[in-house]
């Protein structure tokens, strides 16, 4: 179903005014109201109202996590505190907590979002949807929660954690959406197996993923262990929460709800724009945000716009998968390497779990040295079965090098013994910076 | 239907219309809001073809608007309800409507002419009762049903209505509100409307612009800028909270 196909199925001309005129209207606004963004526009001789084109935007300087950091807490508020209906603050996945306020029209809008994307991954009224995210200054739990209701739906706010509360209450109210980060959904996957509870006892139909990047090969192991249809969605505190964009039932990428949001692709370095289909950092522009408009936001996030028309009737743009931080990028031996390729590879070998940690240190002779600790099948523990053992860490060891272009070395652990996360998995630790 | 982009409209040395953008959708009713002076009228008079824009581009339909003249924007279905109704007041209320269909009249079409006559009558009964008087004896509500059932006789796909509120009471106000929406409800007009009275305006709209000094400030869906706090200051009369 297409929650609001007057907007999410417009025409990409009528699409085009439509952002123009909200682009206008949201500089105009942003420079009499946000000194930030006004000091910014003087500096450069940028005058808010001689926008003509949307491909003017590229003028502007970009919005960075750290210009919010710095006008902690209300800095870049364009409405006075009063107007403000709602405070949330980013997780903090990388440093300190940003605040972002929403007025009463922002949380409408938002729920209006999320709900698309709940439709969109399949959600009617009729469901009952579980809401594993964390409830409270995090965004995603209140985002889907409001969404949720806006559709229609019955909505369990069972927050994130207590995992085998989580599954009684999947049982008992008889769930039919699930919505946590694709990391958990795996634990609890892990967790019923432990308490013999079987997946197709359950009423569970679909389920929303996102606030970690994740590879196909989780989906489908996802998808089977927890017979339900996963879709991908992407959201960002700083920006608004979930809601930013999310996957339909074709499951071919992230359609950007481009009524709210003017997206680019850069390059990271540069800061220019990627040519069409080319992997960079996402930046966005808050089209309709009444109480924290941002201007060409670095997301950090890693994607690329995806081509063509998708066959769901959306007109909305696509962006692929997203691959990553800028700031998780690890650089090894001069490599860029990020974990969601790692992760890539291990789903596609048989014998290892998609659980792994990389550790990245400097060795004696100052070269770099990558491990991936990966946990292994139960069977190849029992046994002794070293012979196994060894020739899954050859296969993975010739993948990793011949596709990532860095060599690492490979250890396989008992299965859960690496820390299971219950909000966004730490797939990494690079000692080199301690 | 009507797409207006980056229109900047001088009066002399005033720049009256700074970068404009607004559409205006097939059976949408759209309002201009703002106070005095902020552009509103200026940017009708400009889609009408009355006053030439310095720079920018308007369609209506597919038609470029910017070098049309007034009278063939009307052809297109396009007519305006000026603000201050504009009536032949010695002339009787029927002419006063034929006059609407001026440039329609031709030898031998006069039948279809009162059809359309008799369409407006039953659209505004009160004019039907006094279809033999002058046009100057009706109250300000009658004129201002008066002036839209003159637009309607040129058959319009869409009405520009410039202060259809301005000078009524409260609840003639309402009234002509209240046929505004039937228009677009019961014959799929679309509407653009200018009127200073925000609430009355975002109450039938279902889009919005405000305007402020020429410039476009805030746009969206109605219910949104009701709720904007921007806009019950200035424009609803709502006093700050704790203030009131």
């Amino acid at each position: 179903m297409i929650f609001e196909p007057e907007y999410e199925c417009m025409p990409r001309a009528e699409l085009a005014q439509l952002q123009l005129e909200r682009l206008q209207a949201t500089l105009t606004r942003v420079a009499r109201n946000v000194p930030l963004y006004r000091a910014r526009f003087e500096a450069a001789g940028i005058d808010p109202d001689e926008f003509r084109s949307l491909d003017d935007v590229k003028r502007l300087p970009f919005t960075t996590k750290a210009d919010i950091r710095d006008n902690y807490p209300y800095g870049l508020f364009a409405v006075p505190l009063r107007e403000v209906v709602r405070l949330q603050a980013s997780s903090g996945t990388t440093g300190k907590p940003t605040v972002v306020g929403y007025t009463k029209n922002d949380v409408k809008r938002w729920a209006r979002m999320a709900a698309r994307l709940l439709a969109a991954g399949g959600v009617t009224k009729d469901d009952l949807v579980q809401v594993a995210l964390t409830y409270g200054l995090f965004t995603g739990g209140f985002g889907f929660h409001y969404g949720a209701e806006t559709l229609g739906a019955s909505v369990i706010p069972a927050s994130s954690g207590g995992t085998k509360r989580q599954i009684m209450i999947m049982q008992d109210y008889r769930t039919t959406v699930l919505i946590c980060t694709p990391s958990y959904a795996l634990n609890l996957a892990d967790t019923m197996d432990e308490m013999g509870v079987n997946a197709n006892s359950l009423s569970l139909r679909w389920g929303l993923f996102g606030a970690e990047s994740w590879s196909e090969g989780m989906r489908q192991e996802i998808e089977s262990r927890l017979k339900l249809t996963a879709t991908d969605n992407y959201g960002i505190s700083e920006v608004m929460g979930p809601g930013v964009a999310g996957e339909c039932l074709e499951k071919n990428g992230l359609h950007v709800n481009e009524d709210h949001f003017l997206l680019e692709v850069v390059h990271p370095a540069s800061g220019e724009a990627v040519a069409p289909g080319e992997v960079g950092e996402l930046v966005l522009t808050s089209l309709t945000k009444e109480a924290f408009p941002v201007i060409r936001f670095r997301t950090g996030d890693l994607t690329r716009l995806l081509p063509g028309v998708c066959p769901c009737g959306r007109t909305l743009a696509r962006i692929g998968r997203l691959l990553g931080r800028t700031d998780d990028m690890l650089i090894i031996r001069g490599v860029n390497v990020f974990p969601s390729q790692v992760e890539a590879i291990l789903t596609e070998v048989e014998g290892v779990q998609p659980h792994y940690l990389i550790v990245v240190d400097r060795g004696p002779d100052h070269l770099d040295t990558a491990t991936v600790q990966v946990e292994a099948d139960p069977r190849l523990f029992v046994d002794d079965r070293v012979g196994a053992q060894e020739e899954i860490i050859r296969r993975l060891q010739k993948r990793l090098s011949s596709e990532l272009g860095v060599s690492f070395a490979v250890k396989l652990v008992e299965p859960k013994s690496l820390t299971r996360s219950e909000g966004k998995a730490r797939r990494v630790v690079d000692k080199r910076s301690i | 239907m009507l797409v207006v982009t980056n229109l900047d409209v001088f009066y002399g040395r005033i720049h009256a219309v700074r970068r404009a953008s607004l559409h205006v959708g097939k059976g949408e009713i759209v309002a201009l809001i703002g106070g005095n002076g902020a552009g509103k009228t200026t940017i009708l008079s400009t889609v009408s073809g009355l006053i030439r824009p310095r720079e920018g581009s308007l369609t209506f339909d597919g038609h470029d608007l910017g070098r049309t003249r007034p009278e063939k924007v009307v052809r297109l279905g396009l007519s305006h309800v000026p603000e201050g109704r504009r009536i032949f007041k010695p002339m009787s209320v029927g002419d006063n409507l034929l006059l609407g269909a001026f440039h329609r009249a031709k030898f031998g079409r006069r039948a279809l002419l009162d059809q359309d006559l008799d369409a407006v009558y039953a659209l505004f009964p009160k004019l039907a009762e006094r279809r033999a008087q002058a046009a100057g004896t009706l109250s300000g509500g009658e004129q201002q049903m008066l002036a839209i059932g003159r637009a309607l006789m040129a058959r319009p796909r869409m009405l520009l209505l410039d202060e259809p509120g301005m000078g009524l009471a409260p609840n003639i106000m309402s009234e002509i509100f209240r046929h505004i929406r039937a228009l677009r409800d019961e014959m799929a007009l679309t509407v653009l409307l200018v009127e200073q009275n925000a609430k009355q305006a975002l109450r039938i709209a279902d889009r919005g612009y405000v305007l402020e000094t020429g410039r476009i400030i805030l746009q969206g869906p109605a219910e949104e800028l009701t709720e904007n706090r921007d806009v019950q200051r200035a424009y609803l009369g709502r006093e700050q909270d704790g203030q009131a």
